[in-house]
């Protein structure tokens, strides 16, 4: 089977976020960038069906060359070659619309990424490859199994889940408990270095939108403790006070 | 030219989280000096739908083919789209929802629309059209300016309190053409918590997680939750261990919420766990440890055993 697995490259889950410029620009200044969570659990399970199945991963990545040590340690973790599309991604829509450029001939059964990516959120990139690309999109996938040109999916709804089949080729989004995450063990370190890492340019695209600027949340007042053994003021202040009660 | 928001049915009634968008899209159309078209897919009866004029929409479209009774995002953005070209709308409307999760991007490829997700303010129209939107998990905020000629607005809860007028909305039935493409995906079965209120929906939520020691003592929990008319939430280590369904999970990896209350109960306040709930307007903790992070993030809190504080704080609303 062949396999696209999308990744994106974002700030550690601990990152306290500023912005320099003005507020124009995010503070990479001490930041770790790392794959998103949910793009570790699509490659993480794409790994996992080569290895039952057979056939190839190919990582995608849609970024600057300082997103290539997330996109080697994807290889590490077994993915067997890696693209990087060299543009800064705008928006959801130009990021899915180079996936969709490199994924238009190329006859992945699969394209696999994150449910969201844990920078903006916006969880709309794989939606909007599969309308470009025609197929069919599903997320949040929380099981992934393939029964010859059958995908069996358990897919996350509001206070549930439910079971879904669907032919290939499909566009999922990811999220736990699809995989555990991998973590690369030496040997994968080793040869993730001589894998190919293929280097293209974006195809034009005119620019939907435009962030002018970014702002910090104003910072929450303090904190009011009330004693345990009066837990009931609080249920009062709730409702007196907060007025949420 | 009409603003268009996408209404979400629920047992063929207008989700709240709706009710919130048709008011937003109405404000919008009044910005704009036009009027607001709301969007039905699905069964519901007309006297239902007629409902969107309380929140302001002059006009709903119902596409009510029964291909459409189950939700389908594709099929769904299909309807959408059309309809959103019979109307002639530039901005189209909708809450935040797995369901409009599922939509709106198909939606923003049909239409190559400038899309912004997690909208948290009506939009600025000073210069250009600017969307207030949160981003890393509602660390940060960004100002999006949409350029494009249509935009599309997913809105997170809780970014505007719909106000409700006596009017009425008129129902025009749709019925666009359909794609046999949107219909290959086959659901085998549905399983859904019933009779809870679902936790993106709710006003107030009460969350648990390791310090709860196990799920046999969820009851404490949900007895707080029921006085309270409250969803449930958990921790992330929570529903790994399987105490809880993962869909109650909230967090960097699992479900963000923005409801006016969020109970902590027994949750340490890992930055992961705080960024899926930081939007909330009060937050109330109660840990045994006074060191607890997630004291320096709430609005309240009690340094207790949650055993002995969670059985008084029930009490306490039902004596309200
Ligand atoms: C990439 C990544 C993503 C993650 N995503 C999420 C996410 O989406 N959501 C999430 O929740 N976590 C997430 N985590 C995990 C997160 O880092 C924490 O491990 C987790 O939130 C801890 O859960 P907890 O607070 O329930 O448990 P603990 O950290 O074990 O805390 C238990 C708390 O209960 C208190 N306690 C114990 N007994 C009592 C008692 N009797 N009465 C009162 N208090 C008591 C303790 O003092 C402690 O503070 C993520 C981690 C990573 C690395």
């Amino acid at each position: 089977m062949k396999i696209l697995v999308c990744v994106t490259s974002v700030p550690d889950t601990t990152t306290k976020i500023t912005f320099t410029d003005n507020n124009t620009k995010l503070n990479k200044a001490g930041v770790t960038f790392i794959t998103g969570p949910y793009d570790d659990y699509a490659l993480a399970r794409a790994v996992e069906l080569k290895e039952q199945a057979g056939g190839t991963v190919t990582v995608l990545n849609v970024g600057g060359a300082d997103a290539e040590p997330v996109i080697r340690k994807c290889l590490a973790i077994g993915a067997d070659d890696a693209i990087r599309v060299n543009a800064e991604p705008t928006d959801a829509y130009f990021v899915a619309e180079q996936i969709a450029a490199i994924a238009k001939d190329a006859s992945y059964e699969l394209i696999l990424m994150g449910r969201e990516s844990i920078d903006y959120n916006g969880g709309q990139v794989h939606g909007i490859v599969a309308e470009l690309l025609g197929l069919p999109s599903i997320s949040p996938v929380m099981v992934l199994n393939i029964d010859g040109d059958t995908a069996k999916i358990t897919r996350e709804i509001e206070g549930g889940k439910e079971e879904i089949e669907a032919k290939l080729p499909l566009v999922l989004g990811c999220q736990e408990p699809i995989a555990e995450w991998k973590i690369p063990n030496m040997r994968g370190i080793m040869t993730a270095r001589t894998k190919p890492l293929k280097v293209v340019e974006p195809v034009a695209n005119e620019q939907l939108t435009a962030v002018s600027h970014y702002e910090l949340p104003a910072p929450r007042g303090a904190v009011k403790m009330i004693p345990a053994d009066e837990a009931e003021k609080l249920i009062q202040l709730l409702h007196t006070e907060a007025k949420v009660i | 030219m009409s603003v268009l928001i996408f209404v979400e049915l629920d047992e063929g009634k207008l989700k709240k989280s709706s009710q919130e968008a048709i008011f937003y899209g109405a404000k919008v159309a009044e910005m704009t000096g036009t009027t607001a078209t709301a969007i039905a897919v699905g069964q519901a009866d007309d006297s239902e739908l007629a409902t969107a004029g309380r929140f302001g929409a002059t006009k709903v479209l119902h596409a009510s083919d029964t291909r459409l009774n189950e939700p389908n995002g594709m099929a769904y953005a299909t309807v959408v789209a059309a309809a959103a070209q019979q109307e002639g709308s530039t901005v189209v409307v909708l809450a935040k929802s797995s369901l409009a999760d599922a939509m709106t991007a198909r939606l923003a490829g049909k239409l190559k629309a400038g899309l912004a997700a997690n909208v948290i303010e009506l939009p600025d129209l000073s210069n250009g059209f600017v969307v207030k939107s949160s981003i890393y998990t509602g660390k940060a905020f960004a100002y999006n300016e949409l350029k494009a000629g249509i935009k599309i607005l997913a809105i997170k809860k809780n970014t505007i309190t719909p106000e409700e007028t006596d009017a009425s909305a008129t129902v025009d039935s749709f019925s666009p053409a359909l794609n046999d493409s949107d219909f290959v995906i086959s659901v085998k079965s549905t399983e859904k918590a019933t009779g809870d209120i679902l936790l993106p929906e709710a006003d107030l939520v009460v969350s648990a997680g390791r310090g709860m020691k196990g799920p046999e003592n969820w009851g404490l929990v949900e007895d707080l939750a029921h006085a309270l008319h409250a969803a449930t939430a958990c921790s992330k280590p929570v529903s790994d261990l399987d105490w809880r369904p993962h869909h109650e999970h909230v967090g960097q990896t699992g479900i963000k919420i923005s409801p006016n209350l969020y109970i902590a109960c027994g949750i340490s306040g890992a930055i992961q766990h705080l960024a899926g709930v930081n939007s909330s307007k009060v937050i109330v903790v109660i840990n045994k440890d006074a060191d607890a992070p997630f004291f320096k993030s709430a609005d309240y809190g009690i340094v207790g055993d949650v055993f002995e504080v969670l059985p008084r704080l029930t009490a306490a609303v039902k004596a309200l």
